[in-house]
């Protein structure tokens, strides 16, 4: 299995992703730095977390306009799966893969801890390696995670069951305060029409080994690859 | 030629910050501030000489990078000279 890694200015979690996608398949991704015009033929593409640009203008607006990014776009319509994290979820949205936008938390502070998830898509790719209804343990840190659609884009990713992760409690429910940035419908992450896209805020690699601290994330990078290879 | 281009929230997508700012603005006793939005102000030093030109393309840079059009309007303004 080949995978790649975009490599933004500004991007800290791209050697945390590669580190997770090496432990689970054996051997190394490939990491292509965004003034690259085009990356080769992958399985996988990753956009990591971070703060690309500074967050110049808006969070992910211009790694959206970066060279490889007009390839990744190429290449995720013609069905490549994209994994985007944090900062890789917002510039998934600003480059139009993804709907929706990622706005200042409500609260208004930078967010970092752990939250728990429901795994509300099993079925997918990205999501293989967990159980419907798995309740996982993974951090969070960001400032703008506040994920927003119009009603209409809300009521089709729902109606699509294009909700992959949601915002709960340690026992699985929504609400009583699980919501960290006050994102609608208690939104972590979505995925395209085709499911091939997934975008969430929280970070996986962040717990891919109990030496971090919990593994919990690992499942999803054991997963893409168990459907991918 | 100038442009001036102001990004705001559209209507109805909610400001914390603007939020923020109003809470402390009443904090600091100002009375009777109703509301508060904020927004991005974009100032762009251009070599069209056509005004209508110059607005046509500044809409267009609006639409693609300098406001994001799920959550955001803008409004451009050319000044001549």
């Amino acid at each position: 299995m080949k995978t790649a890694v975009i490599v933004f200015p500004g991007s800290n979690c791209d050697r945390d992703v590669q580190v997770a996608l090496r432990q689970s398949m054996g051997s190394e991704p490939l990491m292509v730095w965004h003034g690259d015009a085009s990356l080769p033929d992958v399985d996988l593409i990753v956009v990591p977390g971070g703060f690309s640009y500074g967050d110049y203008l808006r969070s992910g607006a211009m790694a959206a306009q970066s060279p490889v990014m007009r390839d990744v776009v190429a290449k995720a319509e013609k069905g490549v799966p994209v994994l985007g994290i944090c900062n890789g979820f917002q510039v998934l949205t600003e480059c139009g893969l993804l709907p929706g936008v990622l706005m200042r938390n409500a609260g208004l502070k930078f967010v970092c801890k752990d939250v728990h998830l429901r795994t509300e898509v099993a079925d997918t790719a990205f999501t293989g390696g967990y159980s419907q209804g798995q309740v996982i343990r993974i951090p969070v840190a960001h400032h703008d995670g506040n994920y927003f659609a119009d009603d209409d884009t809300l009521a089709r990713l729902r109606d699509e069951n294009r909700i992959a992760f949601r915002y709960v409690d340690g026992d699985g429910e929504q609400g009583n305060g699980a919501n960290p940035n006050g994102s609608i419908d208690d939104i972590a992450g979505i995925l395209n029409e085709t499911r091939t896209v997934l975008g969430l805020m929280p970070h996986p690699e962040r717990l891919s080994d109990p030496a971090l601290g919990g593994n919990q994330g690992r499942p999803m990078f054991d997963g893409l690859v168990a459907a991918l290879s | 030629m100038k442009a001036k281009v102001h990004v705001t929230l559209k209507q109805g997508v909610l400001d914390p910050q603007g939020k923020a700012v109003q809470h402390a603005l009443a904090a600091l006793g100002f009375d009777g501030v109703e509301g508060v939005r904020q927004g991005k102000f974009i100032e762009l030093e251009l070599s069209e000489t056509d005004p209508a030109k110059a607005e046509a393309k500044v809409e267009d840079m609006c639409q693609k990078l300098l406001a994001n059009m799920v959550i955001e309007d803008y409004r451009v303004d050319i000044l001549e000279g």
